[in-house]
């Protein structure tokens, strides 16, 4: 039976890095469409009707949309490869917590810190650093959120990783210096072929971030 | 059918404790619940089993703390098997994740401030779930049963009272199928012992707005 698998995507999105790891962890072969976002393709505006957003999983012509939701189903569907979400409900219920606590706070922090200056950009920094410190309380030992194994919620965070370089240098601050176990971890995570190929360079990233505050006239 | 104890943190007016307690509902589980007192001051036990958000609802079974109303019925369709709330495939559960989540993100954020604004985005919120809902009795579960969008869903019933009166509209008038499947889920006993009097939300609304300098 011949899957047809299409993920939707903007190359610096966070979001679909994610959809991009899960699908590496589990060996699917996948069609890659960059989408112009400032031009939005016909098959977006129409696998995605409601949020008109990336990335969109096209799984034999079915759209499933929102990142965590796509790697949660990559991982129901191709089950016998590489679990993410661990067996036991209490487990999952705390690593679906985990990753929308990610959902909720990096993304938007993160943005603060690179789109504005001055008190709003201080405050942003220290909210943001105190959210990493929480995860890595909760990281601790482990080598991976998931225990043993690379799991969910690794696959929620690691994407941010490539934006840190544009965070630090929009921010003035290091993040390493603040959060040395979550580098580490990130580092970790980066020794896996899924993550390596799923990540752009940080440089870029930075570049891209450059170009975005240029466009809104960020300074 | 218990499975353990089962405690939750709780609060009447609040639509996502609402989620919770439907769910358990809906499965024959037995729990004991705690009201916590919103203005009055935040327990020791919630700021204990909540530490990171400080919020209800709170499932503590046997003991263990489980937060953010949607992981907790997704928690407790898993935990207790019958019936199910999910799809059993695969593509129908990301299709009821999907709809959980615009459910979150776009009703539940609305900013209530700007009166115009809030109803006209508010109504368009609610139109393309009424479009998702289309001519099934309820979201689902499987096939055409009640489940877990539902549930997600159903605890805004109590507040429609509420907005109505403040944006000046009528649910019905602008999505009349959607009017139709909240007075579907209310004949169902899980739901109809847990909603609160729409016209105490309203008040307690009232209270809250004053109180936030809104009115």
């Amino acid at each position: 039976m011949a899957e047809e698998v299409i993920l939707l995507d903007f190359w610096p999105s966070p979001f679909g890095m994610r959809v991009r790891i899960a699908l590496a962890e589990k060996g699917i072969a996948y069609d890659y469409k960059e989408e112009d976002l400032k031009n939005k393709s016909p098959l977006l505006l129409e696998m995605n009707p409601v949020h008109k957003k990336i990335p969109v999983l096209i799984h034999n012509g079915k759209p499933v949309c929102e990142s965590l939701i796509a790697v949660q189903y990559i991982d129901e569907v191709w089950h016998d490869k590489s679990p993410l979400m661990p067996s036991d409900p209490y487990e999952r219920a705390q690593a679906r917590f985990w990753a929308d606590y990610v959902d909720k706070k990096i993304y938007d922090l993160g943005r603060k810190i690179w789109s504005t200056k001055g008190e709003e950009q201080e405050a942003a920094k220290k909210e943001f650093v105190e959210s990493l410190k929480l995860l890595e309380g909760e990281l601790g030992d482990k080598p991976f959120f998931g225990g043993q194994a690379f799991g969910f919620v690794d696959v929620a965070l690691v994407p941010f990783y490539s934006w840190f370089y544009a965070y630090e240098t929009c921010g003035g601050f290091s993040i390493e210096a603040e959060c040395p176990k979550i580098v580490a971890w990130a580092k970790r995570c980066l020794l896996r072929q899924s993550v390596s190929r799923s990540l752009p360079d940080p440089k870029k990233i930075h570049g891209f971030v450059l170009e975005l505050k240029k466009r809104f006239g960020v300074e | 059918m218990s499975k353990g104890d089962v405690v939750l943190l709780d609060c009447w007016v609040s639509p996502f404790c609402m989620r919770v307690k439907i769910a358990l509902n809906e499965k024959g589980v037995e729990y004991k619940h705690r009201e916590e007192d919103l203005f009055g001051g935040k327990s020791e036990l919630l700021l204990n089993s909540n530490p990171i958000h400080k919020k209800v609802p709170v499932l503590l079974h046997d003991g263990k703390p489980l937060s953010e109303s949607t992981i907790i019925v997704g928690y407790i369709d898993e935990t207790w098997a019958s019936p199910p709330l999910l799809p059993s495939c695969a593509y129908g559960r990301a299709k009821a994740r999907f709809w959980a989540d615009f459910i979150d993100k776009k009703i539940w954020r609305t900013n209530g401030e700007e009166r115009e604004v809030g109803t006209r985005d508010f109504i368009e919120t609610l139109k393309q779930l009424e479009e998702a809902l289309g001519e099934r009795n309820y979201f689902g579960g499987e096939g055409d049963a009640f489940g877990f969008v539902d549930i997600i869903a159903v605890g805004m019933a109590s507040w429609f009272h509420a907005y109505e009166k403040f944006g000046g509209f009528k649910v019905e008038d602008h999505c009349p199928k959607l009017s139709a499947w909240l007075k579907r889920c209310k004949q169902r006993e899980s739901v109809r012992k847990v909603l609160p009097d729409p016209e105490k939300v309203y008040e307690f609304l009232l209270m809250f707005r004053k109180m936030q300098g809104l009115d």
